[in-house]
C-alpha cells in the first residue's frame, strides 16, 4: 500500500525500546516494530493535533491519514479504553488512494472497498445514484 | 493517588507539579462516569488544544524516536511524498 506508519506517545524512547523488546516483539510477525515510535514527552505534538489530554498528561487514540502532499484526509480520535479497527483504517487509505489516482474524477461511496462500485460525479449522475449504486453495497463486505 | 486510578488503560491523572507543592491546588480529578468512560470535558480543560481539520496541512514536527533498534530523530517532513498513518496512543504497555 506504500504507507508509512508513525506512532506517538508521551513515553521516552527508552520505554519504547523496552515495550518493543519485551512485549510487542512477541506480538508482531515481523519480530519487532517496523516503524518509528516517536516520543512526545511534553505533549507538544499531541497538542498540535488536538489529542493531548491535559488532565492525564497523555495522548488520546488519535489517528490521522496524511496524503503525499502533507494534507490531512481523515481523523479519528478515541478515548483510551477502546482500540482502533485496523481494517477500517486500511479501507479508508485505499479509498483515498483510489480518489487520488483518479485525480478526483471518481469518488468512493459508503462502504467502498477495492472491487466495489465507484462513482463518477457529473451532471448525469445527479439524481441517478440509485441507478448505479445500491444501498446494500454499503453493508456488504 | 491509587484511589484515582481508573481501571482500563488510562494512567492516573497527573497531580499538580508546580513548586512549592504546599501552595499548589490539588489537581482536579478527571471526570469519569460510573461506567468507566470519560465524561464530557470540563470547559477549562479544553482551552489549550485546537484540533486540526481534514483538508488542512498536517502540523509539522520533529521528535526523538525508536526505530529498528536505534534512537533517531524523526520529522514528518521526511515523509513528504508518501502516505502517512499517524497514530497517537495513551502510553506504552497500556492494554488496548
Amino acid at each position: 500500500m506504500g504507507v508509512e506508519v508513525l506512532s506517538v506517545s508521551v513515553d521516552s524512547v527508552f520505554a519504547h525500546k523496552m515495550w518493543d523488546d519485551h512485549e510487542l516483539s512477541k506480538m508482531v510477525t515481523a519480530g519487532a516494530i517496523p516503524y518509528a515510535m516517536l516520543s512526545d514527552q511534553d505533549g507538544r505534538i499531541g497538542r498540535m493535533y488536538g489529542v493531548f489530554d491535559e488532565r492525564s498528561g497523555t495522548n488520546a487514540r488519535g489517528r490521522f491519514i496524511i496524503d503525499p502532499d502533507g494534507t490531512i484526509q481523515a481523523i479519528e480520535v478515541l478515548t483510551p479504553a477502546v482500540g482502533r479497527n485496523i481494517h477500517e483504517t486500511i479501507r479508508q487509505i485505499r479509498a483515498f488512494q483510489k480518489v487520488r489516482e483518479a485525480g478526483g474524477a471518481q469518488v468512493m461511496p459508503a462502504g467502498w472497498k477495492p472491487g466495489k462500485t465507484t462513482l463518477t460525479p457529473g451532471p448525469e449522475l445527479v439524481g441517478n445514484v440509485w441507478r448505479v449504486w445500491k444501498v446494500s453495497e454499503a453493508f456488504e463486505d | 493517588m491509587l484511589d484515582d486510578f481508573v481501571p482500563g488503560c488510562q494512567r492516573p491523572p497527573m497531580t499538580a507539579q508546580k513548586a512549592p507543592a504546599i501552595e499548589a491546588p490539588v489537581a482536579e480529578k478527571a471526570p469519569v462516569s460510573s461506567r468507566g468512560l470519560p465524561s464530557a470535558t470540563a470547559p477549562e480543560a479544553i482551552a489549550t488544544t485546537r484540533c486540526p481539520h481534514v483538508g488542512e496541512p498536517a502540523p509539522q514536527f520533529t521528535a526523538s524516536a525508536y526505530l529498528g533498534g536505534k534512537f533517531v530523530e524523526a520529522s514528518l517532513s521526511e515523509y513528504m511524498g508518501k502516505w502517512v498513518l499517524l497514530c497517537f496512543y495513551p502510553g506504552d504497555f497500556t492494554f488496548v
